[in-house]
């Protein structure tokens, strides 16, 4: 059963100088228990589809249910459903860390003991004893981020909203979220999780929505995408420029090798993975072509977007970026 | 009901945890004292021999009223900074994803804001003793100056809460604030009466919400209160703040709420 439904969401932001469609007809749904990730680069409107299914914003066309409560309509109810970590950690930082979930837990309608035990629980769950009951304000990017995950989950709800749970932690942090979040979905809650890497989709979601523009783009799981991306690339970075029409030829003799002039870098859809690597290296050494570097890697968002779009994932321009607030910046925990 | 039961219960922790921001940032409250008691000092003592009060009487005590409206109508800008705070923070959008009552928000806030005024103006009237201000009325008429007080703070916080939801940042907020709230408070008889202002301002000051107030707290505290002329509104100030208070609320209070229904837009 799908447990959250979209169906043709638009949402225009209005301004005086320009009016931007963040959401432009996005139909979503997850089916109960499983992962779906949202990836899309900056500004492609995943925030804002979050904020819709979360009840936070009102989409101008479309309509979404949360197990079978239109968000609209049955907003109160659907938040007794949801658990929300948005992308900017939301916490009172003049509380301590024992205070918000207590408060939260209380305005998610726990008893006050209930809400105090269930404190407790989490701020061990997530490592945060012993920052327990220092205020807010002094925790790290990674403890606020916690915290704020500790908050989504203070009801255990059935459904989960994280936007970009792993955006501005050091790598250790981010597998330690993952760990959590991975938890969370073995305990049979559903999740909608937004990312801008693919990896992190390719880790946690069974299915993956990629959004560009305010539309999804495509779907299917990790593997469907890579392979209609190509799967791993060989990457070359030739040492003469002279050179790099004939090294593209070599590598690729059906021209499919995509030359980067400036960096004078050749990239190469590898299906024959690690040997084709070898194959490669060995016809660019028997013409004596000198190469800076070489190497396998694996598809990037970037790639995705080139393959699905036809242009590459480039930022759309964000003006709200620099007023958001600065818990985002220097993170580390 | 179980709805109005939800509702008392979130605001009070709503109103408590506005009220731990107190003793969490302690400068706020004492910058707010702090400011007060400057110009306790500033017109105590500095103007206060070059302003005659028709009529007789201490200024001292002629003053402190004008400082208990002052400072109140000045902690609607501390209301509005922090709203804006828990707006741009997020924190108004984790509330909202809440099944909490929807009203908490704002009635936990505005409550809170009572809370901490009571204890503004108990700091404001210790101030006041120690620089010879007296009560001379009666226990019932105290009290009564003091609910009128406490009242206007309510409204004044709905209004605080309006304008913290209406600009985009914390800045703007406090820079708004004091640019409406200064120039009110002095075009008042908060700190000289009224008939020693301009007599263009004049009109202006009489029918200013601050001066019924102050007017109104200076006659039930029987302190000097030379109000001006024979206006209507210098000749019964308890009405005229009364119905300020009311008209600034129902105003207000909708508006505020109004914006608070459409962050969702
Ligand atoms: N409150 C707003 N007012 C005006 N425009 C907005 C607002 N919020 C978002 N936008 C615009 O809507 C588009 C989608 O934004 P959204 O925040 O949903 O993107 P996102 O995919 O979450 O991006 P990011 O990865 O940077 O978080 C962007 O172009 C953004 O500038
Ligand atoms: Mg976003």
């Amino acid at each position: 059963m799908a447990v959250i439904e979209a169906e043709g969401l638009v949402k225009v932001y209005r301004s005086r100088k320009s009016d931007v469609r963040a959401l432009d007809g996005v139909d979503l749904d997850v089916q109960e228990g499983t992962v779906l990730g949202l990836l899309g680069p900056n500004g492609a409107g995943k925030t804002t589809a979050v904020r819709v299914l979360t009840t936070l914003l009102r989409a101008d066309e479309g309509r979404a249910t949360i197990a079978g409560l239109d968000v609209a309509r049955d907003a109160q109810a659907v938040r007794r459903l949801i658990g929300l970590s948005g992308q900017y950690a939301a916490i009172d930082e003049n509380l301590t860390g024992r205070e918000n979930l207590w408060m939260f837990g209380r305005l998610y309608q726990l008893g006050t003991h209930d809400a105090k035990e269930r404190a407790t629980e989490l701020l061990t769950r997530f490592d945060l004893e012993k920052a327990a009951d220092r205020v807010a304000k002094t925790y790290s990017g990674g403890m606020r981020r916690r915290l704020d995950l500790a908050a989504a989950l203070i009801g255990r709800p059935k459904l989960l909203f994280l936007d970009e749970p792993t955006t501005g932690l050091d790598p250790r942090s981010r597998l330690g979220m993952w760990d959590v979040i991975r938890t969370q979905v073995r305990e049979g809650a559903t999740l909608l999780l937004t990312t801008q890497y693919l990896e992190e989709a390719d880790a946690l979601a069974d299915e993956i929505a990629v959004v560009d523009q305010g539309k999804i783009i495509a779907r299917g799981t990790a593997d469907e995408l890579k392979t209609q991306v190509g799967g791993e690339r060989i990457e070359v970075v030739v040492h003469d420029r002279d050179l790099l029409e004939r090294a593209a030829q070599l590598i690729a003799p059906d021209g499919s090798a995509s030359i980067d002039e400036h960096t004078r870098r050749l990239t190469v859809a590898a299906e024959g993975g690690a040997q084709q690597l070898v194959d490669v290296v060995l016809r660019l050494g028997e013409e004596q072509i000198r190469v800076d570097d070489v190497g396998l890697r694996r598809p990037t968002l970037d790639d995705v977007f080139l393959a699905l779009t036809g242009h590459a994932a480039e930022t759309a321009p964000e003006s709200e970026e620099t007023a958001a607030p600065t818990t985002a910046e220097g993170e580390s925990a | 009901m179980n709805s109005l039961r939800i509702a008392v219960a979130d605001g009070i922790v709503i109103s408590w945890r506005n009220l731990k921001r107190v003793p969490r940032i302690p400068e706020l409250a004492i910058f707010a004292i702090l400011q007060s008691i400057m110009f306790v000092l500033l017109f105590a003592f500095v103007f206060g021999g070059a302003i005659p009060l028709p009529g007789g009487g201490s200024y001292r005590e002629f003053l402190m009223p004008g400082i208990f409206v002052q400072t109140l109508a000045f902690a609607s800008v501390t209301t509005a900074i922090a709203v804006a705070d828990d707006m741009t923070k997020g924190l108004i959008d984790r509330f909202r994803s809440l099944p909490m009552a929807r009203s908490a928000v704002l009635s936990g806030r505005t409550f809170a804001d009572i809370v901490y005024n009571i204890g503004l103006l108990i700091v404001l009237m210790l101030t006041g003793l120690v620089i010879g201000w007296r009560v001379h009325s009666g226990v019932l008429d105290f009290i009564y100056g003091v609910l009128l007080l406490l009242f206007f703070t309510y409204a004044m916080a709905w209004i605080g809460v309006f304008l913290g939801l209406s600009v985009p940042t914390v800045e703007v907020a406090q820079q708004l604030g004091f640019l409406v709230i200064f120039p009110i408070t002095f075009l008042s008889n908060a700190f000289v009466p009224i008939e020693t202002l301009p007599a263009a301002l004049q009109p202006i000051a009489e029918w200013n919400p601050i001066s019924a107030l102050t007017g109104a707290a200076r006659e039930l505290f029987g302190n000097p209160n030379p109000f001006a002329s024979n206006s209507f509104p210098g000749e019964h100030p308890i009405f005229m703040s009364i119905v300020w208070t009311i008209a600034l609320l129902a105003v207000f209070m909708p508006l505020a709420i109004r914006k608070y229904r459409a962050i969702d837009r």
